[in-house]
């Protein structure tokens, strides 16, 4: 029985990791090509904005002011999500903020997986001080809400594109630094580490040619995730009036402006706001399927 | 208890360079954040009005003086006058508290209360419509934007049915929406981590020996089940009620929730470093005073994670 159990539990790990990628090779599940074509969709529509919106989302007509969602042309155009106080087109608008929500989000995360993954990999591979330094620190961000720090900041630099990006991404560095740290402690110790480093192979060496290619799905996995929270992390600070500042349309900022006209003109805040919502959704459900088909040992990290 | 007591020192020491972290990271934001002192005076105020402010408010000495100056008054408990409310930081901080605690624990038990039961229903009835409307609901939960539930909330709930008041505190009903508002991704997660635990104890071995001895299925989750399920849930559960204090910031933004996190971003907006100073420091203590009480909850439950001192 002792012997028995050791052999079965061994015998489960890598037979649920054939099951995750034999579920992979039946072809995909309908949500996730549904969420590959609603991203492909989104960033359509941020490159194409101009083509696509049907009116300048920046300057609005004042006699169209607070128009409800109508197909019917008023003088001559239509708005078929409605018109804001200053009588801007909801639609384009939306088309239009789909360029802030993503350009931010996808930059966001290639910074946090930059520093985060860089400092992950260093504390996994030198250990010692190094490590406890880059843990500690990762403690201290998760020990009080970041948001009131990421507003800090942004009061203090100012509500820039770069600046943004640079907060939004730093706010998510610790995730990819302790998953990465923990696979890597893990690699360090196998033999084909030893067997390079004894070969002569230099440490960067090990790191770029040998561990990296081993955490790759890790990462893509996190930084699924972690796009989605960007994207929401980046509304809700322009929702505060610290993000993209108007007359620039965003997601986050046209909630914040119609938050005054949601007893009468409800569309200006619901539609973005929907979009949002779907948009978050979509993102994080495509990494939740990931995480189970690349990675099912990483359902507790998050 | 050696093991438990080794565990809760090394904690501490973490806990304690933690907080020296946070403090320091907000000394240096909001010093560079620029001159308070034009903010608190008339715009048309001599310069030597000015130079007499900062000089009271110890603005004009060395960055590394003041520095010091304020690590030694914050070991103290000390953070300074609110440039803003000119009274004590802290006593100001503080006394937005009770309303933020309020918030949150409402927020929490409505969580706690939905999330559990349907959870474990959720479990049981494994696949049936019930499963699938609550998991659905739930990553919808998860996912979306604290900010915007609150504002469809107050749209639906409180514009068109006129059930709630749209903001404020006062009575019962001002607390409804912005603790469903708030509880809304906990109350989520909760269910989700309940649904998970209980389905993988049902399939355990000892689940089946109490079916096979004919014990009946009520007893079999609620005695057997529930109990081995209680620990993966507490710990997700207790994350959940730090995540809150964040959210708290966003929730009580939207609803003018006279609460720490308004006061801090007000603070933000008035410069007022102190009151700042003192709401990002009393968040994290409260934070970690949270994840400390779990440790030593969970190292009492399960006397396994003991030995896992680093």
């Amino acid at each position: 029985m002792s012997a028995a159990t050791p052999a079965a539990a061994s015998l489960d790990v890598p037979s649920a990791a054939a099951s995750g990628r034999a579920a992979a090779r039946r072809g995909l599940p309908w949500f996730i090509v549904g969420a590959i074509l609603f991203i492909g969709a989104l960033a359509g529509i941020a490159v194409l904005a101009p083509v696509l919106a049907p009116h300048n989302p920046e300057r609005g007509s004042l006699r169209a002011r607070l128009t409800g969602p109508t197909l019917e042309a008023a003088d001559g155009k239509a708005y078929p999500l409605g018109t804001d106080h200053l009588g801007r087109d909801i639609l384009s608008r939306v088309i239009y903020g789909t360029r802030v929500s993503l350009t931010i989000g996808f930059a966001a995360v290639a910074v946090g997986g930059g520093v985060g993954g860089f400092l992950g990999l260093v504390a996994g591979f030198r250990g010692g001080w190094v490590d406890e330094v880059i843990m500690t620190v990762a403690d201290a961000q998760l020990a009080f809400p970041f948001i009131l720090l990421a507003i800090g900041i942004i009061a203090v630099l100012g509500p820039s594109f770069p600046n943004l990006i640079v907060v939004v991404g730093l706010s998510g560095w610790v995730t990819y630094a302790r998953v990465l740290r923990s696979q890597v402690l893990s690699l360090r110790r196998r033999e084909f580490v030893h067997a390079i480093l004894a070969l002569g192979g230099s440490v960067p060496r090990v790191i770029l040619r040998h561990i990296l290619p081993n955490v790759g799905s890790t990462l893509m996995v996190i930084a699924t995730l972690e796009l989605a929270r960007a994207i929401v992390l980046e509304a809700t600070l322009s929702f505060l009036g610290l993000g993209i500042q108007p007359p620039t349309p965003s997601w986050g900022g046209m909630i914040h402006e119609g938050r005054e006209y949601l007893d009468t003109a409800w569309w200006i805040s619901i539609f973005p706001g929907v979009v949002l919502m779907l948009t978050s959704l979509v993102v994080s459900r495509a990494g939740d399927w990931l995480r189970d088909v690349l990675d099912p040992t990483l359902r507790g990290a998050q | 208890m050696r093991g438990l007591a080794g565990f809760l020192a090394y904690r501490l020491f973490r806990t304690l360079v933690a907080l020296w972290l946070v403090s320091t990271v907000v000394f240096v934001v909001m010093r560079l954040s620029g001159d308070p002192v034009p903010l608190l005076l008339p715009p048309d105020a001599p310069i030597a009005e000015m130079e007499r402010v900062r000089h009271e408010l110890g603005l004009d000495r060395a960055i590394p003086v003041q520095y010091g100056v304020f690590l030694a008054n914050v070991v103290r408990g000390d953070f300074g006058r609110s440039i803003h409310f000119g009274e004590p930081a802290l006593q100001v901080a503080v006394s937005y508290l009770p309303a933020t605690v309020e918030l949150g624990l409402a927020a929490f038990l409505i969580a706690a209360i939905v999330a559990f039961p349907v959870g474990v229903l959720s479990a049981v009835r494994r696949n049936s419509a019930l499963d699938h409307a609550a998991m659905g609901l739930a990553l919808v939960g998860q996912s979306a934007p604290t900010f915007f539930l609150g504002i469809l909330f107050i749209l639906v709930l409180s514009l068109r049915l006129d059930l709630f008041p749209t903001s404020g505190r006062g009575e019962w009903r001002h607390l409804v929406l912005p603790a469903l508002t708030l509880g809304a991704f906990a109350m989520a997660s909760i269910a989700r981590i309940t649904r998970s635990a209980v389905l993988e104890i049902q399939g355990a071995e000892f689940i089946r020996t109490a079916r096979a001895k004919g014990v009946a299925e009520v007893w079999v989750v609620a005695k057997h089940t529930l109990r081995n399920a209680a620990l993966p849930i507490l710990t997700i559960t207790g994350l959940q009620f730090g995540t809150l204090l964040g959210g708290a910031v966003v929730t009580e933004t939207v609803f003018a929730w006279p609460g720490m996190g308004r006061l801090a971003i007000q603070s933000i907006y008035n410069r007022d470093y102190p009151v700042v100073q003192s709401t990002v420091f009393l968040a994290a203590v409260l934070f970690i005073i949270i994840n400390l009480a779990l440790d030593v909850l969970y190292g009492l439950l399960d006397p396994r994670t003991r030995e896992a001192v680093p």
